[in-house]
């Protein structure tokens, strides 16, 4: 026995999730709510430490009941069919979940035993797994010796031992050295190619969620935004021409008068999105009339989405939440 | 009739059961892989009755006399220092569920497709296979002071062992229901297993203690185990000083057995709904 059949055909969602929420005490992590993910997608969820990324994970996992609304993963109710979808799913957690005094063999073993996975089956997998993560000359190593990126490639490669249909990663690459990060992500986009798997995961590093098929920007526990990392960016009305003057709130003012752009001024520059920016700024620089001291363009980054979208920017709220942990006397 | 509709249906509860017998053994098999691999724990368990063995044995065994006819003290207390790692092993494994939450492996085992009932029973059952194992190799040293063992005694110690390592593995795993960390857990340890250990009629026996100690020994479910142990490799069954006397009747072995195996199975149900609450 291994995953379960799925219940899902053709390009109908692998993950379906309608209204969705949790609540812990008054304090709501996640607020109703909604998407779909389709099968083979690179789903994405950003936002900042605290926004309702984990709750989610967790709820979409079994491991969490909803306070309401409903989720089905590979066409299973997360609250009714539990079993089914532990079946269907493979989890990698943020913090790790390896039985240290255990060798990486036997960790994978354990998790074939509990998932029923078939002895001659699971060897083989064990075998390829151990290869890809580039683990198979460690496999008899105990857990404890391995260093954070080698505990993190077991883990996934553990997360994919019973062939499950979605494999949920909770910032996978969290506290991970650049060049770990890099491998990482290299293992992830092959697993996609070979396996067709769908993979869900969740991040607050801009540089990450570029990698995913489609984001659901995460805020205070509500979706802000969802769509294609282009999509995202694309919203914002192209190039971002960012200057400096010797009066900048004037200079807005002349920007949104002449041009109809909606100019911001923070942090001492002017900001405002503009189609096609090279070909805007030098007719722009002649017009101007007031006295510019520098001015650049550049593509819109998913900082900048996530800054739209809102309102602030992804470190502010993480500052937030961490004082809201110290006054709620933290939370587990 | 097809041969689908005469296979007995694997319906709900079937599906069920099945996951609740993959946790038991799943969960059993590891802690069982665990004692192999470490070796410290082995011998920490085994090295800390050897010493009250000697210790105690050897130093009180010149003014102490005999207990009783042909039960020198290093006999008398060798029963108890079995039962003694017994407990130590089973209320250790009951509480490492503290640390497989706080190392984060209890999630790997949660998220599994396994019963929760399963996961609370493997651990007993990986403790009582553990506890098994130190038993046996303990009989090692019973030659030695005098202590003779008959195929008959060690075939029914292991039973014995079994029944008191699951009760005390139960005891253990609803004191780590209350543990949120590692903190709380060497103070609780000292609070509970040593006065199990002095109550349980490890070094004396309880019939010569004053009546509010017998009452607080016999609440102790670590006397039973101690004296079925002695029992059985003393010879001491009926014997109102050196036995266990209960309402009035010394207790045999039997009666024993079943006491301990009534509470670990209350035990048990106590851990089962505690664990499945708290997770």
């Amino acid at each position: 026995m291994t995953a379960p059949a799925s219940r899902v055909t053709g390009n109908a969602p692998i993950i379906e999730v309608d209204r969705l929420s949790r609540r812990f005490k008054q304090f709501e992590a996640v607020s109703e709510v909604s998407f779909d993910v389709r099968p083979g997608e690179l789903f994405g969820f950003l936002g900042p430490n605290g926004a309702g990324k984990t709750t989610t994970i967790n709820m979409l996992t079994t491991l969490l009941t909803p306070s309401s609304g409903t989720a089905r993963v590979n066409g299973y109710d997360v609250v009714r069919e539990r079993s089914e979808v532990r079946r269907s799913i493979g989890l990698v957690f943020q913090q790790p979940t390896l039985d240290e005094y255990l060798s990486a063999e036997q960790n994978l073993r354990f998790h074939g035993y509990a998932y029923g996975v078939d002895a001659a089956l699971r060897e083989r997998r064990m075998t390829e797994l151990l290869e890809m993560v580039e683990l198979d000359d460690r496999r008899s190593g105990s857990v404890r010796t391995f260093s954070g990126g080698m505990k993190r490639r077991l883990e996934i490669a553990r997360g994919l031992l019973h062939h499950p249909s979605v494999l949920f990663l909770d910032e996978p690459t969290l506290g991970l050295d650049p060049q770990t990060r890099h491998r990482i992500w290299d293992y992830l986009h092959a697993l996609r190619e070979q396996e067709g798997l769908t993979i869900f995961l969740t991040t607050h590093y801009m540089d990450e969620a570029e990698h995913c098929d489609r984001i659901a920007v995460i805020d205070h526990g509500r979706i802000a935004g969802l769509d294609t990392p282009d999509g995202l960016k694309h919203r914002l009305g192209g190039d971002l021409v960012i200057l400096q003057a010797d009066d900048n709130a004037a200079t807005a003012r002349e920007v949104r008068e002449t041009y109809g752009l909606p100019a911001t001024v923070q942090d001492g520059r002017v900001s405002f999105h503009v189609p096609y920016g090279e070909e805007f700024l030098p007719g722009f620089v002649r017009r101007i009339e007031a006295p510019l001291t520098s001015i650049g363009v550049r593509r819109p980054t998913l900082e900048d989405v996530f800054l739209d979208l809102t309102g602030h920017e992804i470190r502010d709220s993480e500052l937030d939440e961490h004082d809201l942990l110290l006054q709620q006397g933290g939370r587990r | 009739m097809s041969v689908s509709m005469t296979a007995p249906p694997r319906g709900r509860m079937g599906a069920a059961a099945a996951e609740v017998w993959r946790g038991t053994w799943v969960v059993a098999y590891r802690e069982l892989l665990r004692f192999v691999r470490e070796r410290s724990r082995l011998v920490g368990t085994l090295l800390q009755p050897l010493l009250f063995l000697v210790v105690f044995g050897v130093g009180f065994s010149g003014i102490i006399g005999p207990l009783a006819p042909g039960v020198d003290f290093v006999q008398f207390i060798f029963p108890g220092l079995i039962a003694m790692s017994v407990l130590t092993t089973a209320l250790f494994a009951g509480v490492s569920v503290v640390w497989d939450r706080e190392f984060g492996f209890l999630k790997e085992i949660m998220v599994a497709p396994l019963g929760r009932s399963g996961i609370v029973l493997g651990k007993a059952v990986g403790a009582a296979g553990v506890a098994v194992v130190q038993g046996l190799l303990m009989l090692v040293i019973a030659p030695f002071i005098g202590v003779s063992l008959s195929v008959g005694a060690v075939l029914a110690v292991i039973p014995v062992i079994v029944i008191l390592a699951v009760a005390l593995a139960g005891l253990g795993l609803i004191l780590a229901s209350f543990l949120r960390s590692q903190q709380g857990f060497q103070l609780l340890m000292q609070i509970i297993i040593f006065p199990m250990i002095f109550l349980a009629g490890v070094f004396f026996p309880i019939g010569s203690a004053p009546a509010w100690l017998q009452v607080a020994s016999k609440i102790n479910p670590l006397t039973y185990g101690v004296d079925a142990l002695r029992q059985i490799f003393l010879g001491t069954g009926g014997s109102a000083e050196l036995g266990v006397e209960l309402f009035g009747r010394v207790m045999t072995i039997g009666q024993e057995v079943a006491l301990m195996g009534g509470l670990g199975a209350v035990l048990l149900a106590i851990a089962v709904g505690a664990f499945t609450r708290q997770e």
